[in-house]
């Protein structure tokens, strides 16, 4: 087991590693930018390292910095948390290279997963439902393209192979919009991504949005942790996630939980990753892996009762894997509210000092947040400044206590979400459950302030 | 903690000019205060508690020596790594007190990841102050020289 590992991360995620190193006895390194000199889990630190300015570019996406920071403070492993470098292959290779442990998969397989394109076709190959399309890199020639999308059926949606996460896209309704669509698109993604190839696919007009967990070792072993439904969302960003998905049969999940297990053993994943879908009329289609824990991850871990960040160490420490399938149960429901610093109707950012913070309480009530009162939220990273989740035994009961955590609930000194979260939570459409990836942004159209 | 190392402890900050020592064990913390009579905090929880002074690196031992706030420019460092004061070991380092120096001289080494960065004076005048350790760990931003 690691003695010291290097948290190469900011915000919630960087307090959730260190608790988890905690929990295990091993000394969490925690390393900082200028502009997060005050976090929680830096004044909490045994040890922690100021990396760089402010600017992420010279700190938290910075290599060298964390690379020299682990080394300095004889660290063993890094964890890369989410978002920055947890998907950068260069960032894994370099890591290793340089003699730590990365927590996470291979560099190969954070390749493989973040060309777009490879991974739908090392999915195809593994058995997992992809959604119909080229199937491959769009080909040149424009008698091709249109074949190809006639092929599939209008609409289509052009993706560029080097996006994800909802960048570079354009949605196709009719032929004559096709080839100048396709144009754009190469060229964006050629300037954005520094690569033009694009893919093509059927455009599914009512899906949710629907992910399978996974969890693999470095010894073969690959189990699938049950889904969840993050079809809440505004500008493809995720804004109420809950596990598991209202509405679906479990024999469904089943056979596309098992399928993504099998395909993390053939391709020889380790690690936490997750196999995003839409899904639409009871059919799943493979869109894209996310090869790191993820924001959302509190939801499986309460209805699992697996620590999922902790399971994450001790598979990058070579051990195998605490459960086996069957152990594992999915036991009530879990919803997640993401707590940002924004102005909860515009949308504008709203950084600034939290002059007043009381976060909720009681039986079911998680909160994983870094913020504190009086902490500066800094105006140079993401506004997610915490997340709110509950647990129940069913989903009314999940939304009955997240309903009276919100109420609970005191930021002042900024905005947040959390008027936007306490409607939401009293929509009838979401308590009936089962909304659409469109689902908010309509509500929000229909809610204009 | 044993009561032999902790008085020792003790007399070592009557003694000297340290008026706040805390180390942090696999025991648990002790948090030592110079003022009327030697006030002994020790905490045998392995749950640390929230601290209003910042953790220094790869120092198990903060010692706050009160001292004059350095007159001059002070040399801060760039980026993470390991400070050394001269070219190689052995070597003679590169400024010592009392050195004069010209806007881009170099006047230490941080490496990082195996390269040896050589840190350039941002500012001409005579080294007053070496603020950094031979072989240490330096984190971006900690001051390294005044050049007054």
């Amino acid at each position: 087991m690691f003695k010291k590992i290097l948290v190469a991360n900011r915000g919630e995620i960087a307090l959730r590693i260190q608790r988890a190193c905690r929990e295990l006895g091993i000394k969490a390194v925690m390393v900082y930018s200028e502009a997060d000199r005050e976090a929680k889990y830096v004044k909490l630190a045994e040890e922690a390292v100021c990396i760089g300015p402010a600017a992420s570019a010279l700190s938290y996406l910075n290599m060298p910095a964390l690379i020299s920071a682990a080394e300095v403070t004889d660290a063993e492993a890094i964890h890369p948390g989410y978002g920055f470098l947890s998907e950068n292959a260069d960032f894994a290779e370099r890591v290793e290279k340089s003699g730590f442990q990365f927590i996470g998969p291979t560099p190969e397989n954070i390749r493989l997963m973040g060309d777009k394109v490879s991974a739908k076709q090392a999915m195809i190959k593994a058995g997992v439902p992809c959604v119909p399309g080229s199937e491959g890199e769009l080909p040149d020639d424009p008698v091709q393209i249109r074949r190809i999308a006639k092929m599939v059926g209008y609409p289509v949606i052009i993706k560029a192979s080097g996006g994800g996460g909802g960048r570079g896209m354009r949605v196709v309704h009719t032929e004559a919009a096709l080839i100048n669509a396709v144009a754009m698109t190469k060229a964006e993604a050629g300037a954005a991504f520094g690569n033009p190839s694009v893919y093509l696919e059927k455009f599914l007009q009512n899906p949710r949005h629907v992910e399978i967990q996974v969890m693999a070792d470095k010894h073969r072993n690959a189990v699938y942790l049950g889904e969840r439904d993050c079809s809440m969302q505004r500008r493809h960003q995720k804004v109420i996630e809950e596990a598991p998905a209202p509405g679906i049969p479990r024999k469904l999940i089943e056979k596309v939980g098992e399928r993504c297990s099998a395909a993390c053993k053939k391709i020889g994943y380790r690690g936490a990753g997750t196999f995003e879908f839409l899904y639409e009329n009871g059919e799943f289609y493979f869109i894209e892996m996310n090869t790191r824990v993820q924001v959302e991850h509190p939801v499986t871990e309460l209805i699992t009762g697996i620590d999922i960040v902790k399971t994450q160490i001790l598979v990058a420490a070579g051990e195998k894997l605490p459960f086996t399938q069957r152990q594992i149960e999915i036991r009530g429901h879990a919803i997640e509210c993401r707590v940002n610093a924004e102005d909860p109707f515009k949308f504008t950012p709203s950084p600034g000092r939290i002059t007043m913070w009381h976060a909720p309480g009681g039986p079911g009530v998680r909160v994983d947040s870094h913020v504190y009162t009086n902490y500066f939220v800094p105006p140079n990273y993401d506004s997610m400044i915490g997340k709110l989740i509950t647990h129940g035994d069913t989903r009314e009961q999940a939304m009955a206590r997240m309903r009276t955590a919100l109420g609970e609930t005191v930021v002042e000194g900024i905005h947040t979400n959390i008027p936007l979260h306490r409607e939401l939570m009293v929509d009838a459409k979401f308590m009936a459950g089962g909304t659409n990836i469109h689902y908010l942004e309509e509500w929000l159209l229909q809610h204009k302030r | 903690m044993d009561l032999r190392k902790l008085k020792t402890l003790i007399d070592l900050v009557s003694e000297s000019n340290v008026s706040e020592l805390e180390i942090t064990e696999a025991e648990g913390k002790i948090r030592i205060v110079k003022g009327g009579g030697a006030v002994v905090q020790q905490v045998y929880a392995t749950a640390p508690v929230m601290q209003a002074a910042p953790v220094a690196v790869a120092a198990a031992v903060v010692a706050e020596v009160v001292s004059a706030a350095p007159v001059g420019h002070t040399v801060k460092s760039p980026m993470v790594g390991t400070f050394y004061r001269s070219a190689s070991p052995g070597a003679a380092a590169f400024v010592e007190i009392g050195s004069v120096v010209k806007e881009g001289d170099t006047i230490c080494l941080v490496e990082a990841m195996k390269i040896l960065n050589e840190i350039e004076a941002d500012k001409a005048g005579t080294v007053t102050q070496i603020l950094g350790q031979n072989g240490q760990a330096v984190e971006y931003g900690q001051p390294l020289f005044v050049i007054a």
